[in-house]
């Protein structure tokens, strides 16, 4: 009888399940965590009361971390506006830009793989009358400058491009586009969720106006974000999206989170101070998981650019085998795939479809978000256990069959359902 | 998603995985379903043309785990039983054993599909024989 029960040693320092979804969310590091606590308990003040020491105590942590937070990228303290999370930061930068320069323009340029809240953000607007131009990115994931180049119109005003991708880590000429929105007078937003603090980003040099940032991916807090807003060179506007009490410079009313933006500022500082040589060591992680996989498999695809790609970041088909099944076969370990199975709305990534891939490829994905505390005993197994089950079910799958058969697959007049 | 614990036993252990000869007479193969989609089916019979028994069924699945759950149950369910009593297997039989769940309805049907297309492959294969078969009894 066949089995898919995977035999694969669990090696010795490896503790089940592994975590290798750090994309979607990283565990919070202990100093972090110690950083925050004493928010949670006698230091509870609200930042904004004015008249007591509770407050001057949590206003002052709040300033730390905001002064964290603008070294990290380059920016300066009063340029940084915390909200609860990136979803709410693009959001507000986009909304904020759309109301606050109506009258010089309805144009925003954006692109196909940026993140749901800067698609569906869009998509509002162009409810409200605004034009969105939605770039295509070539076959690696990267857009082309002389398409950004022709959509801009005497009407654009706003052009919003992700640092880094959320599933395939590929990093968007993002200091090309800055200097180009900078010499064309338009406003230029990144949503750099997946970069800060992983690849170099910096404000000034990538020539970014509004750069939206989240705690929970830098091995922060979950519930914060913030939204750096440029004041100088040019000085930049928008418009608030949530009225109330007139916090963060009226931008963004409601009471701070300050164990959260605590939290947040001590998640950057540790990565000014160990972004580097991390870097250097999820690459090293990555390198041996691919070089693993890619020994024991064939019919395997790397999807996006390797050269311009977050360092934690792989994601990849195997071809013939659908990304769901593939999950509960491994599933003691934490990983994500752009099956269509796998996503509420029963449709494949499209992000992977936007880099012209067939469905096929799509459902066949897995994407591996290495990080800090990741080990290389952890690569190891996750290797191993990737190569065995895939190798079963391509023992179950007609396609694999066929495909070592030599019959062209797109050829087959399938009964599609 | 969670899954129910006879679709995690089929998908560990599936039975009745491997292929037939299609060129075989006795062989029927059924082909459903589209990469582009996620789920391929192949399942095939050989039936016994005596007795119009499937005697052996087999399949491969490229799918998520209940698709793979849904053809493994339905060759389980399938052999032994005459061509038109595996005929007589719904869907809903298999989203009910597999305890399947709404979003998962598709895969149990596209493995009725896949009974029927074997099925439907075998008798046009053995149509010529079925007619013989069928008059030889009528002459009894």
């Amino acid at each position: 009888m066949s089995t898919v029960v995977s035999q694969v040693e669990v090696p010795a320092g490896v503790t089940l399940p592994i975590y290798m979804d750090n994309h979607a969310t990283s565990p919070l590091d202990p100093r972090v965590l110690e950083a925050m606590m004493p928010y949670f308990t006698n230091k509870f003040g609200n930042a904004a009361s004015r008249n007591h020491s509770f407050g001057w105590e949590a206003e002052k942590a709040v300033e730390t971390a905001r002064e964290q937070i603008a070294r990290l990228i380059g920016a300066s303290a009063r340029e940084i506006i915390f909200t609860s999370g990136a979803t709410e930061s693009d959001n507000l930068a986009i909304k904020g830009v759309a109301e606050m320069y109506r009258e010089r323009g309805n144009h925003i340029i954006t692109q196909v793989t940026e993140h749901k809240a800067v698609l569906d953000t869009c998509k509002r607007l162009e409810k409200y009358g605004y034009r969105v131009t939605y770039l295509p990115v070539k076959s690696d994931g990267i857009i082309d400058m002389e398409d950004l180049k022709r959509a801009i119109d005497e009407k654009t005003i706003l052009v919003s491009i992700m640092a880094a991708n959320n599933e395939i880590g590929v990093l968007q000429p993002i200091a090309e586009i800055g200097k180009l929105c900078h010499e064309k007078g338009i406003i230029f937003h990144t949503d750099a969720v997946q970069a800060v603090g992983k690849v170099p980003f910096n404000v000034i040099a990538d020539h970014v106006d509004l750069a939206s940032i989240s705690g929970h991916k830098i091995y922060g807090p979950k519930g914060v974000g913030a939204l750096y807003v440029r004041r100088r060179n040019p000085r930049v506007q928008i418009a608030a999206q949530i009225d109330g009490g007139g916090h963060e410079r009226g931008m963004r009313s409601g009471t701070l989170n300050v164990p959260g933006i605590v939290g947040m500022g001590k998640a950057c500082e540790i990565a000014i101070e160990e972004m580097d040589s991390e870097a250097a060591y999820l690459r090293g992680l990555r390198e041996r998981l691919e070089t693993k996989i890619a020994s024991e498999l064939d019919y395997i695809h790397v999807n996006g650019s390797m050269e311009h790609r977050l360092p934690g970041n792989l994601n990849m088909s195997f071809l013939y085998v659908e990304g769901e099944s593939l999950l509960m076969g491994i599933n003691d370990v934490a990983v994500s795939s752009g099956s269509a199975c796998t996503s509420a709305t029963l449709e494949p990534s499209y992000v992977l479809k936007a880099l012209g891939l067939g469905d096929d490829v799509a459902h066949s994905s897995i994407r591996f978000g290495l990080g800090r505390f990741n080990t290389q005993a952890e690569v190891d197994y996750v290797a191993a256990k990737v190569v065995d089950v895939v190798k079963k079910l391509r023992e179950l799958s007609p396609l694999y069959e066929m495909a070592k058969e030599g019959i062209d697959l797109s050829k087959v007049e399938w009964q599609a359902h | 998603m969670a899954y129910s614990d006879k679709v995690v036993d089929h998908y560990n252990n599936p039975r009745n995985v491997g292929t037939l000869d299609k060129n075989a007479q006795e062989v029927g193969t059924g082909l459903v379903g589209a990469p582009e989609c996620g789920d391929v089916m192949r399942l095939q019979i050989r039936v016994n043309p005596e007795t119009q028994v499937i005697e052996e069924a087999k399949f491969k699945t490229f799918g998520c785990g209940s698709a793979i759950a849904s053809s493994s149950l339905a060759t389980e369910w399938i052999k032994g039983r005459t061509v038109e009593d595996a005929l007589a297997i719904k869907n809903t039989d298999i989203v009910k054993e597999l305890s399947l769940p709404p979003v998962k309805i598709h895969c149990s049907v596209l493995a009725e599909d896949a009974i029927r297309a074997a099925i439907g492959d075998w008798k046009k294969k053995n149509g010529a024989a079925e007619a013989a078969h069928a008059e030889t009894s009528a002459a009894k």
